[in-house]
């Protein structure tokens, strides 16, 4: 009865044995082991890594602090309070999440604006780049509901003001934003199904990010020159090379993290989110997390109810267009002179839209959220698309090897 | 890759990379762990006061303490000498009456079966309380005496005795 013998490919046994039937070591060898990275990749690279842990440590700290937490309105901002003051470690559990989600922005922040920089979203990455804005929207839509948990004055007002941006919508709005919310105002019934999609959306996110990770495998790494790998020599192997690159990156982060965590637990938390909510007063003024302020100020600095909305959404929305939206065969922007000058001045462009969504929308503060608005929007409609007509790109070095032959003589 | 030469360097660095990475993760999970034993408030819910000056003889009342059901029960002469008449080698878990009061009238347990966790039959009037006048536990079918021992049916041990003082002659503090 015995089949055809089965392949002695490891010296282990059970190695053998499983692989026979789900060929899960060789994959893992394959995509984890002798995986080529291009071997000019700089610390940028390590932030995709530095993400996935972080979305891990995001979920386990949330399970836990799911255990003890009420989605009750009347229940919730004792039980956080609760999980502060009497669960063990409690205070840490929460500081590691809440700072987690900062962190978790700050990260993919660099890892986004590494992929601009660098175009690593041009043929052939343009569906990894797709899947990647998708985790950034589900992200933040996570992050949003997350921040109605605690039930604080900043929780409230935050929820009913980006709930009330559906009332926007013309005919529907009014009955969408009451079906969303399962009430008139934000409610019980509001903070149960938020608790409810907070909870599964990480899963969700946790998936799409498997597609990602197995969507860049298929091309392999983009690096900083932006040139396609030509032979194995402009390569090295992801096991030990890139591994311990990325460990040492993950351990510099823990260090930074930790520091915010142990030392600074509030640098990024509004104040007022430890005022029990209240309907009836509304905080003097009520801002969004740092990491939604670019947006936030986008949605002021139109003055009409519908446009900004509009427009809010068109600003996230356009990121999925980049592939398209830039028509230069060059990736990288360490050869494109002009177009690299534009790039860093949308960073910090991007910036200072965070900086001024924090502010009180008026005066200059709104002036400049306008300037900013027109800046984030020209960039990707005229500027991307149509720079190549003027600029001469510097010539590509022909293989990643050859960038090295130089250097020492 | 090139041949290592030196082996016994080689292997104290991967030795000391696993065991301070080991270190680490064990340091990072035991918060969460720990996150999971009862909390402060739920410890300082430790201990509760109960007014026994209402209970006649041959009743028992049931408290809640720690979310347990405590029995407090005033037990009758009949009770206590049954208590005292059973021979030691006649019990499944031996222990003498004398050391599971602190006053012979008053009996105080955790009324929780030794055997599964159910709550044991006996507190009321009309209860069944088993073949030795005490408690019987309607789960599994085990018998306890009137000094809440195991007589009979599958618990292995004597129904437990909580920690608690008399503050005087009408209160019982318990925890």
């Amino acid at each position: 009865m015995s089949g055809p013998a089965e392949p002695k490919k490891y010296k282990n046994p059970v190695l053998n044995w499983i692989e026979f039937r789900l060929p899960i070591i060789s994959y893992f060898e394959r995509e984890y082991g002798d995986y080529p990275m291009p071997k000019n990749c700089n610390y940028f690279w390590s932030f995709g890594a530095l993400a996935t842990i972080i979305l891990v440590v995001m979920i386990v700290s949330g399970i836990f602090l799911a255990m003890n937490y009420t989605p009750h309105t009347d229940m919730a901002f004792a039980s956080v309070e609760r999980i502060m003051r009497d669960v063990n470690y409690g205070w840490l559990l929460r500081y590691i999440h809440s700072n987690g989600a900062a962190f978790f922005f700050i990260v993919i922040y660099i890892h986004i604006l590494r992929g601009m920089y660098y175009g690593s979203y041009k043929y052939p990455r343009e569906l990894n780049w797709i899947l990647g804005v998708f985790i950034y929207l589900l992200m933040m839509a996570t992050s949003f509901l997350g921040y109605t948990l605690p039930w604080g004055q900043m929780s409230y007002w935050g929820a009913t003001v980006i709930t009330n941006l559906f009332s926007a919508i013309p005919i529907i709005g009014e009955g969408l934003k009451t079906w969303l919310l399962g009430d008139y105002t934000v409610g019980n019934a509001t903070l149960n199904r938020f608790f409810a999609l907070h909870y599964v959306l990480p899963f969700v996110i946790f998936g799409v990010v498997a597609l990602h990770v197995a969507a860049v495998h298929v091309h392999g790494s983009n690096n900083p020159a932006g040139i396609d790998i030509k032979s194995k020599g402009d390569t090295v192997t992801f096991f030990p090379y890139m591994l311990f690159k990325d460990a040492l990156a993950v351990c510099a982060f823990g260090v930074l993290i930790s520091a915010v965590i142990f030392f600074g637990p509030n640098l990024m938390a509004e104040v007022d989110n430890y005022i029990p909510a209240d309907p009836l007063v509304t905080p003097a003024h009520i801002v969004p997390n740092w990491y939604l302020a670019p947006f936030y100020a986008i949605l002021r600095a139109v003055p009409d109810k519908l446009g900004g909305v509009l427009l809010m959404f068109g600003a996230i929305a356009i990121l999925f267009f980049l592939p398209w939206l830039d028509r230069s065969k060059v990736r990288s922007c360490n050869y494109r002179p002009m177009y690299k000058w534009f790039m860093m001045l949308f960073f910090v462009n991007f910036f200072i839209l965070g900086y001024v969504g924090l502010k009180p929308a008026e005066g200059l503060y709104l002036l400049i959220a306008r300037l900013g608005l027109i800046y984030y929007f020209g960039f990707f409609l005229i500027i991307t698309p149509f720079i190549n007509w003027i600029e001469k790109p510097k010539t590509l070095p022909a293989s990643i090897s050859d960038i090295y032959l130089g250097m020492n003589k | 890759m090139a041949e290592v030469k030196n082996n016994k360097r080689r292997s104290f660095l991967q030795l000391s990379t696993i065991s301070l990475g080991a270190i680490g993760t064990a340091g990072f999970i035991w918060p969460f762990l720990k996150s999971m034993n009862p909390a402060e408030d739920t410890l300082a819910l430790g201990s509760t006061e109960v007014n026994i000056a209402d209970i006649e003889e041959g009743q028992g009342i049931t408290v809640k303490w720690r979310g347990k059901p405590v029995f407090i029960r005033k037990r009758t002469q009949k009770e206590i000498s049954e208590a005292k008449a059973v021979k030691l080698e006649d019990l499944k878990d031996p222990a003498i009456d004398d050391d599971r009061v602190k006053k012979d009238e008053w009996l105080v347990l955790v009324g929780i079966c030794t055997h599964l966790g159910c709550v044991p039959l006996g507190q009321k009037i009309t209860d069944m309380k088993g073949e030795y006048n005490g408690w019987y536990c309607p789960c599994h079918g085990s018998h306890y005496d009137s000094s809440g021992r195991i007589r009979k049916g599958p618990a292995p041990t004597n129904l437990a005795v909580p920690p608690y003082s008399f503050i005087n002659d009408t209160t019982i503090k318990i925890g």
